[in-house]
């Protein structure tokens, strides 16, 4: 059953072996909006990104995408769910065997039945509209690191998913480049209509890009709201992040030197 | 001493988790290769990689291991005065064992590492990740044309490994040491029968599938590893952790498969 909401987490644990790392998370990502998850390092956003691709499954909750709870259905139902996702990789992910304009079409190769010029007609408008169509035949060792995110960007949008998941886009890039990039994601979401979750902690990006804002802190959800709203927060776990306040190192001088001189194996 | 035993458990454990791993890898291949779509050109391209360019490395270890077996048994069947049986030798010891087991691991060396290197950095890099999120399940468009083309590449191999080395001894005991080439060619013959070339093809397409099998599992599955969250050293790690088991199985299930045919 599809709601205003394409995609609601509720009550989600993940854990790695005995290592809790995202407790009891709720969230709910609108239809044709930008969300941005966005925590320090650790806070587990990736964590929780690679559970809403269903790529780990959680120790508890529930993820329910365009009608469809990925925690607990089939890999048929969830692979016919993934045709409409599109996901651009921190490093982009590009098959190294393949050039750019091969890497952008496979999905349309293995999913359509298109015949190869219709196939040749979309690959390069979807080149040309993050600017790589000069470049369509290089391999992915010939490109920068802006030009690899802007390819794997084209091939996550090559089905015109109605999902659509960036994992650090920003990340090794320079300010330039960072910028056309979310220009790149907010053209994405007006003409295209798609739902956008972007995992980050570029501040600029994140103000820039947001219609929403959840904000992960030691693997559990400290605030969701307008980049206002953020903005305006009091929490300081929030206005720490916001004005990169380094955290406090309050440990009792006891325990400090147990550490430093314990054995190894403990 | 604890942490010794516990260590040896843990061993213990992750060999067991991976075996099962694999065996379930072969399963799942086993099934999905005959669901659409059909992997033609990919499985065209990956018996390109594992066999034919695998043939120069044959051709020159088939031909020098032919022309050992061929001074060796000379020497030996000299001194029973039974030089005459030198083809016979040559040729039931290549087609029986020496073939299937030195073309296996003739290919784990020089494909079997490459393969599973090619997986484990696709899977740290992310690639596997892309394949599953794009809706392409990965064992099937990664894994099964490589399974595949060594199912079919290495007893093909074998055959040539099998000829070069047979004329490799007629070149060392005929031609430089002078036993008769009617005796040689004759022998062979008479004394190679269908069961011993069955014997050979069985091996090889099992060790075929074997190799290819264990490379591909260590690559694909380096993640759930101990090692894998290492980068460059656990793909190395996985590498040499691939050659070594895939060719210790080789040589195991060459005396299982033979024990239970003879």
């Amino acid at each position: 059953m599809e709601t205003a909401n394409a995609i609601e987490i509720r009550d989600l644990d993940v854990d790695y072996g005995s290592r809790r790392i995202l407790s009891d998370i709720n969230i709910d990502i609108r239809q044709g909006e930008i969300m941005v998850i966005m925590g320090g390092s650790g806070s587990g956003k990736s964590t929780l990104l690679r559970c809403i691709l269903g790529l780990k499954k959680p120790s508890a909750g529930h993820i329910n995408m365009l009608g469809t709870d990925i925690c607990h259905t089939s890999n048929k139902k969830l692979y016919a769910l993934r045709e409409q996702m599109g996901v651009a990789f921190q490093g982009g992910a590009l098959f190294t065997s393949m050039t750019v304009a091969e890497n952008i079409q496979l999905p349309l190769r293995e999913h359509t039945n298109l015949d190869e010029n219709t196939i040749q007609i979309m690959t390069r408008i979807k080149l040309d509209m993050v600017n790589m169509l000069p470049h369509e035949n290089l391999m992915p060792s010939e490109l920068s690191g802006g030009m690899k995110k802007r390819a794997a960007l084209a091939r996550a949008i090559i089905m015109d998913p109605k999902l659509l998941f960036f994992d650090e886009p920003s990340a090794g890039l320079d300010p330039i480049t960072s910028a056309e990039l979310d220009e790149l994601i907010v053209m994405l979401k007006e003409s295209m209509k798609m739902t956008i979750v972007v995992v980050t902690h570029e501040l600029e990006s994140v103000f820039a890009i947001a219609d929403r804002i959840a904000i992960l802190g030691e693997g559990r959800l400290v605030q969701v709201g307008t980049p206002e709203e953020i903005k305006s927060s009091t929490d300081e776990r929030v206005t720490g992040l916001l004005n990169r306040i380094p955290r406090e190192n309050n440990v009792d001088k006891d325990v400090h030197i147990e550490r430093l001189t314990r054995d190894k194996e403990q | 001493m604890i942490k010794a035993i516990s260590n040896l458990g843990s061993y213990a454990i992750e060999t067991i988790e991976q075996t099962g791993r694999t065996f379930n890898l072969l399963l799942i291949i086993a099934w999905k290769m005959f669901l659409p779509p059909y992997q033609i050109f990919p499985i065209i391209k990956q018996i390109y990689f594992i066999g034919a360019r695998s043939l120069t490395v044959i051709i020159i270890s088939g031909g020098t291991i032919g022309m050992v077996l061929g001074l060796q048994f000379y020497n030996t069947l000299e001194r029973f005065g039974s030089v005459s049986v030198l083809g016979s030798a040559v040729a039931l010891s290549i087609i029986r064992e020496l073939g299937p087991v030195m073309t296996a691991l003739m290919v784990v060396g020089r494909a079997g590492s490459a393969i599973c290197a090619e997986l484990g950095i696709m899977r740290i890099s992310e690639q596997v990740d892309a394949l599953e999120c794009m809706a392409i399940p990965p064992d099937k468009y990664l894994v099964a044309p490589k399974l595949i083309a060594g199912i079919v590449s290495v007893p093909l191999l074998n055959f040539v490994f099998n000829v070069v080395a047979i004329g490799g001894g007629y070149f060392v005991g005929v031609i430089m040491l002078g036993v008769s080439e009617g005796s040689y060619v004759n022998g062979m013959i008479d004394s190679v029968v269908w069961g011993d070339v069955r014997l050979g093809m069985v091996k090889s397409i099992i060790f075929g599938m074997l190799i290819t099998l264990i490379c591909c599992a260590k690559g694909f599955y380096l993640h759930l590893s101990r090692y894998g969250s290492q980068g460059a050293e656990g793909v190395s790690r996985a590498t040499t952790d691939a050659v070594v088991i895939s060719s210790i199985s080789v040589l195991f299930f060459d005396f299982l498969i033979g024990a239970l045919m003879s």
